[in-house]
């Protein structure tokens, strides 16, 4: 076959084998970042800031290092000096240097003999500070004398004559808006809030690290990206990546959480200190105050629309807070917002804003499920005023292949209208709703992505097979390249073994980010299978003393091309591996690339949510998510993308959310009060699996890890705004806020 | 931290009454060690009572129930003759954490932490419920009620332990519900909790108490509101003037669950369908 | 420090703790049981569910010292030798596994539901697992995992 061949039949592909590091997950031998151990292994703990803000005046760590059974205490002082850019962002919050920045800001590090032992250590350090004033809000971040959390953190383009907390500008869109909201026979426009939310894992951060003093170091870590952290120890404790090697535990959920470093530069730097190997495990309170919850937002939105339902102009204007650092997704945010939708005019503005809480991170495409909220809202608040089918007005105005988007691209080959198609005909949009019950629609967009791969394929003498892959599994991959590895080399699924291979091992790969994997680690070892399958049939081609060109790889088994290539007998996978000694040594593929086809995904869910009007609590009712998945691998882990999305959605659009206080404290740093939705609060999440291929993949796959988180927020408000006929704005809708805004009209 | 298992509640409250520092009883551990490992309350004395004799034990007494102060939310409501007679009660208590919590609180525990939420305190308050006290002094009983005088706080002396709750008769026609509300369907703490006790006698309410929670610093036992449905059977405008005496009991504050405004309402509300549920109890 | 004598899936066991230790604790650190996961520390995600003396409750929730003498149950002793429990194949089967951290908790406390419900509804099953979170997979496939073992256990007795 020919090597660029797109594949549209196939026998593995599609099919729900069981996965290869299932059985480990089932008996509980699965080990994860906190269950490794090493001989004379300490423990550590980490001293963290009670204020939002403050200058750190003294640390007094000599209480800490008499203490029985400590060996090592770390400050600021003990990492690499003159760092740049963003090397001195992660510094500067993994261990903090001249102020606390927000409320569990670490501060200093303890190691000691026994886990309790640290924990006692590190609350005899003494950190003397000057509590400086705070701000945690995105609105009072951007106003004239809110307090500055550092200056000099702006990016180049951001309009002069800002606060200095105003870090970041991003302006895209095309045609005449105010010409487009003058053409409209509606135009409504709303300011939408949400509050930030926390990945969740359930796992917390967790490492063992050894570090000498000749610079070469071990993490083994629960991260999305283990090349990454090997790079980011490098810089922090000044030594080279290479020294550094760094394997990837397997990892209890991250959804963007673990894209970041925190804690692997500190345990290196306890390890040298006291030439001991280190374990540093994350209490699930300091999970919540000090990794990277998302950002809180403040929106604008504004759409005009005629009686025919057609979108004239649309624009927004979108506020985020990142923490204490540059780096919200406030771009990502603008170009999703309307990206769904064929627009003649459209704007979109946002806004990168640092405050006092911790620096945010990835979760779940990053900015978008907020801008869909506020975009999706005031779609649906036109579809009520002109009275129209809300599913009607976004097929008659959705994206579809070779229309501009609301950014500038021309959309490939999309799945949008599928989607939509889907969802009018499926039997949950036209069920009849109880009392007290709404429903909602929503689409959502999010762009996936490619990124630097490796992917090395080994032949065993016996036939089987074994892919080192370089992206962490972080919901079921390596079933997933396992299947894509058979398919190609025509040999059943069970031969192939897939790993996680460790940073010394493998070429530069990027972090499981971006719903990358499935595409991009996959797209790389079916190319790799590709480059074995050359090597099978160079060494058919020698045995058969005929030309490579000549043969062909076929059901697994390299044959002979036609009948002008001769007469041979089939030589199978098997039959060649046996023999490769001796034929010219071991047969290795490979592939190594930056891909740039990641296909974009789009998706439509249908919620009912049901209002108890006397107290403002909200049950989900019926869900159902339609998604397009370009080509879906291994269906079951598609589909278990697509319901955790919602269900993540659920829980930020009804309960979770940081609360801070008045003093800057974070007040609910536990799954208490932190509420992530329990198995009672979920209704069965139905699925449907639309494949509209991607042209970037060889068997059309596209990421579908992230857009399932796209539609939730707004869809469930727009069910919860239509069971209490009130347009909800702010999220999460809390049975208070739900209360309170029946109060507010009366009801 | 010295931990104990003493044999009697005799030598458990010598034990406790010798420490100068913090001393804590360990029977569920489902707040003691929370608090322990949070650094908010690290004991220097814990006494663990679960080897004392008779505390895993349910015993009928005068018409009523004993119930030890070990006992688990699990053991509770697999107890069929409690749960017919004071369903309100187990209900209460089992709503008290997940399935994994319920094998280990306790009606007692969940008393002495002294929680203005505690899911199972206005419930037992409704119920009439009392507690034997063992101390320095001897022994004691006192009402549900008062034993806690503030968020953490109770009124017991050092030394003094709670060894057992009692549950009066239930009485003829007699009916309890517990309601709370909290934003998820599972795993909160109270936002409100509201329970309502009755007897009925010809179809009409002759005795209730009415109790609430998480609306105050301590459980509330509101006469005003037990007054409202007294001598009626629960038709609307008793059922609305239970609802207003509730919510004129509140005295709560706005915090990280809920809002003053919230809490005064929803306590209402609650008051209004647990009164409901107990009138079905007691009448069927 | 105390000294703990133990039976842990079957097998007496010893250690010593300090008094602040919880039973997880032990578990993880003494005795290299790792099964079961801190994912919380306070009793509110259900990773580290264990039976004790037949109870489903937290590890992390229990003093290692009350273990004396007790029988505690954990997720590695759910398979008989290499023979898998229905609910493990199940899991496997209906992929109600993503990341897996939540999973041991959560055969120990499916498992001690079947023991005592053989036949529940999807509502009992929910609010049973209400005390184990599991961030990854919305609960679907999980529901239906247990649901299918149950059948399969009901049909097996």
């Amino acid at each position: 076959m020919a090597f660029d061949e797109k594949k549209s039949t196939f026998d593995v592909i599609g099919s729900r084998p069981l996965r290869p590091d299932g059985l480990d997950k089932v008996t509980g031998r699965a080990k994860f970042g906190a269950d490794a151990y090493a001989p004379g292994m300490l423990h550590a703990a980490v001293v963290r800031s009670p204020h939002a803000h403050a200058r750190i005046v003294k640390i007094d760590t000599s209480k800490a290092e008499a203490m029985k059974g400590v060996k090592a205490v770390v400050t600021r002082a003990d990492f690499a000096t003159g760092l740049k850019g963003e090397n001195w962002n992660i510094l500067e919050n993994v261990m903090a240097g001249e102020k606390a920045l927000y409320d569990g800001h670490a501060v200093a590090a303890v190691a000691a003999t026994s886990a309790l032992a640290a924990k006692d250590a590190m609350k005899a350090i003494e950190v003397t500070y000057e509590v400086l004033p705070h701000v945690t809000d995105v609105d009072e971040a951007m106003k004239e004398g809110a307090p500055v959390i550092r200056e000099g953190a702006v990016s180049p383009g951001t309009p002069e004559g800002m606060h200095p907390n105003v870090v970041g500008y991003h302006e895209s869109g095309h045609g005449d808006v105010d010409k487009g909201f003058a053409e409209a026979d509606l135009v409504i426009e709303d300011t939408f809030k949400t509050e930030a939310t926390h990945q969740g894992y359930i796992e917390p951060h967790a490492c063992l690290a050894q570090m000498g003093n000749d610079g070469k170091g071990e993490v083994w870590c629960c991260t999305q990206g283990h090349f990454n952290v090997a790079k980011v120890c490098a810089h922090l404790l000044g030594t080279d990546a290479s020294q550094i090697r760094v394997t990837a535990s397997e990892i209890g959920g991250g959804f963007g959480g673990k894209t970041a470093v925190f804690i692997e530069p500190v345990a290196l730097a306890l390890s040298k200190k006291s030439n001991r190997p280190v374990k540093l495990v994350m209490s699930r309170s300091e999970v919540f105050r000090a990794t990277g919850p998302t950002s809180s937002t403040s929106m604008d939105v504004k759409i005009g629309m005629k009686k025919d339902g057609t979108i004239t102009a649309a624009s927004g204007v979108f506020r985020l807070q990142g923490g204490a650092f540059p780096g919200s997704p406030a771009e990502f945010t603008a170009m999703c917002s309307f990206a769904p939708y064929n627009l003649e005019n459209v704007k979109q503005i946002g806004w990168d804003v640092m405050t006092n809480r911790p620096k945010q991170a990835a979760y779940r495409a990053p900015g978008s499920p907020m801008a869909a909220f506020a975009v999706e809202s005031v779609i649906d608040t036109l579809c009520n005023e002109l009275g129209l089918d809300p599913l009607e007005v976004r097929l008659k105005n959705c994206s579809k292949t070779g229309t501009r988007a609301n950014f500038g691209i021309t959309w490939d080959q999309i799945g949008l209208e599928e989607t939509l198609l889907q969802a009018q005909a499926h039997p949950h949009y036209s069920a009849p709703l109880g009392p007290n019950q709404g429903r909602g629609i929503s689409c959502g967009f999010w762009f996936n992505h490619g990124g630097e791969t490796a992917v090395s394929l080994a032949l065993s003498e016996d036939g089987t097979v074994s892919v080192s892959v370089g992206t962490p599994d972080i919901g079921g991959s390596r079933a997933s390249m396992g299947m894509m590895a058979a398919e190609e080399l025509g040999i059943p699924y069970e031969k192939v073994r897939t790993t996680i291979a460790d940073t010394a091992t493998l070429g530069y790969n990027e972090i499981s980010h971006g719903s990358r994997v499935t595409y991009a680690s996959g797209l790389a070892t079916i190319e790799a299978a590709r480059d074995t399958i050359r090597k099978l049939c160079k060494r058919a081609a020698a045995k058969w003393g005929i030309d490579e060109d000549a043969v062909i790889w076929e059901d697994g088994c390299a044959k002979p091309s036609g009948p002008n290539a001769g007469e041979f007998e089939p030589m199978t996978l098997q039959q060649i591996a046996r023999k490769m000694g001796a034929t010219g040594g071991p047969i290795v593929g490979h592939y190594e690339a930056t891909p740039e086809g990641a296909g974009v995904s789009f998706a439509t869910h249908i919620v009912d949510a049901e209002v108890d009007q006397e107290t403002g609590s909200t049950s989900i009712t019926r869900y159902t998510v339609v998604q397009d998945a370009g080509k879906a691998i291994h269906p079951s882990y598609v589909e278990g993308q697509f319901q955790g999305g919602a269900a993540q959605g659920i829980g930020w659009a009804l309960n979770e959310e940081y609360i801070y206080g008045e003093d800057g404290r974070l007040q609910n740093a536990g799954f208490l009060d932190y509420r992530i939705p329990v198995a009672s609060d979920l209704p069965m999440i139905d699925c449907v699996i639309v494949e509209v291929p991607n042209p970037g993949h060889p068997y059309g796959v596209r990421g579908v890890g992230e857009t399932s988180i796209c539609p939730p927020l707004a869809a469930i408000a727009n069910a919860v705004s239509n069971a209490v006929g009130i347009r909800m704005k702010q999220l999460p809708m809390s049975p208070p806020r739900i209360l309170a805004a029946l109060d507010a009209e009366g009801k | 931290m010295q931990f104990h298992t003493p044999d009697t509640f005799e030598e458990a409250s010598r034990l406790l009454a010798a420490e100068t520092g913090t001393a804590r009883v360990l029977a569920g551990g489902t707040d003691v060690l929370v608090q322990l490992r949070s650094d908010i309350v690290v004991p220097d004395t814990l006494v663990d009572i679960k080897r004392i004799e008779g505390v895993k034990e349910i015993v009928g007494e005068n018409g009523g129930w004993r119930i030890g102060a070990a006992v688990s939310g699990a053991e509770l409501s697999e107890h069929r003759q409690v749960k017919a007679e004071w369903p309100g009660i187990v209900e209460a208590l089992d709503l008290v954490g997940s399935t994994q919590i319920q094998g280990r609180c306790t009606l007692t525990g969940n008393l002495c932490n002294a929680s203005p939420a505690a899911d199972s305190v206005p419930a037992m308050i409704a119920a009439g419920a009392t507690v034997s006290i063992t101390g320095p002094n001897g022994t004691r009983e006192a009402k549900v009620e008062d034993i806690p005088v503030s968020p953490g706080k109770t009124s017991l002396s050092p030394g003094e332990i709670v060894s057992s709750v009692f549950l009066p008769a239930r009485g003829a026609n007699g009916g309890d519900a517990y309601l709370r509300f909290i934003p998820r369907t599972e795993m909160d703490i109270a936002v409100v909790g509201a329970s309502v006790s009755m007897n009925v006698e010809g179809g009409k309410v002759a005795s209730a108490r009415v109790a609430l929670g998480a609306v105050a610093p301590t459980a509330l036992l509101v006469e005003d509101a037990a007054a409202a449905i007294i001598g009626t059977s629960l038709d609307d405008d008793a059922m609305a003037k239970l609802a207003a005496a509730a919510s004129a009991a509140c005295n709560p504050i706005s915090d990280k669950r809920g809002t003053i405004e919230f809490r005064t309402r929803v306590a209402g509300v609650l008051a209004r369908r647990a009164a409901k549920i107990a009138y079905e109890r007691a009448t069927s | 420090m105390i000294h703990v004598t133990t039976s842990v899936n079957g097998d007496e066991m010893e250690f010593v703790c300090d008094p602040r230790e919880t039973l997880l604790d032990a578990l993880r650190d003494r005795l290299q049981l790792t099964g079961a996961k801190e994912g919380c520390g306070t009793g509110d995600c259900g990773a580290c569910s264990v039976t004790k003396d037949g109870r489903l409750v937290c590890a992390c929730l229990v003093l290692a010292a009350e273990a004396e003498g007790s029988e505690i149950g954990t997720v590695e002793g759910i398979a008989e030798g290499e023979d898998l429990h229905v609910l493990q194949q199940k899991f496997l089967e209906h992929a109600a596994l993503q990341c897996g951290i939540c999973t041991p908790g959560i055969l120990v406390a499916t498992k001690a539901l079947l023991e005592k419900n053989p036949n529940p509804t999807e509502t009992e099953v929910r609010y049973w697992l209400a005390g184990n979170l599991c961030r990854c997979t919305g609960y679907d496939k999980i529901i239906r995992a247990v649901m299918d073992a149950a059948a399969e256990m009901r049909e097996a007795a």
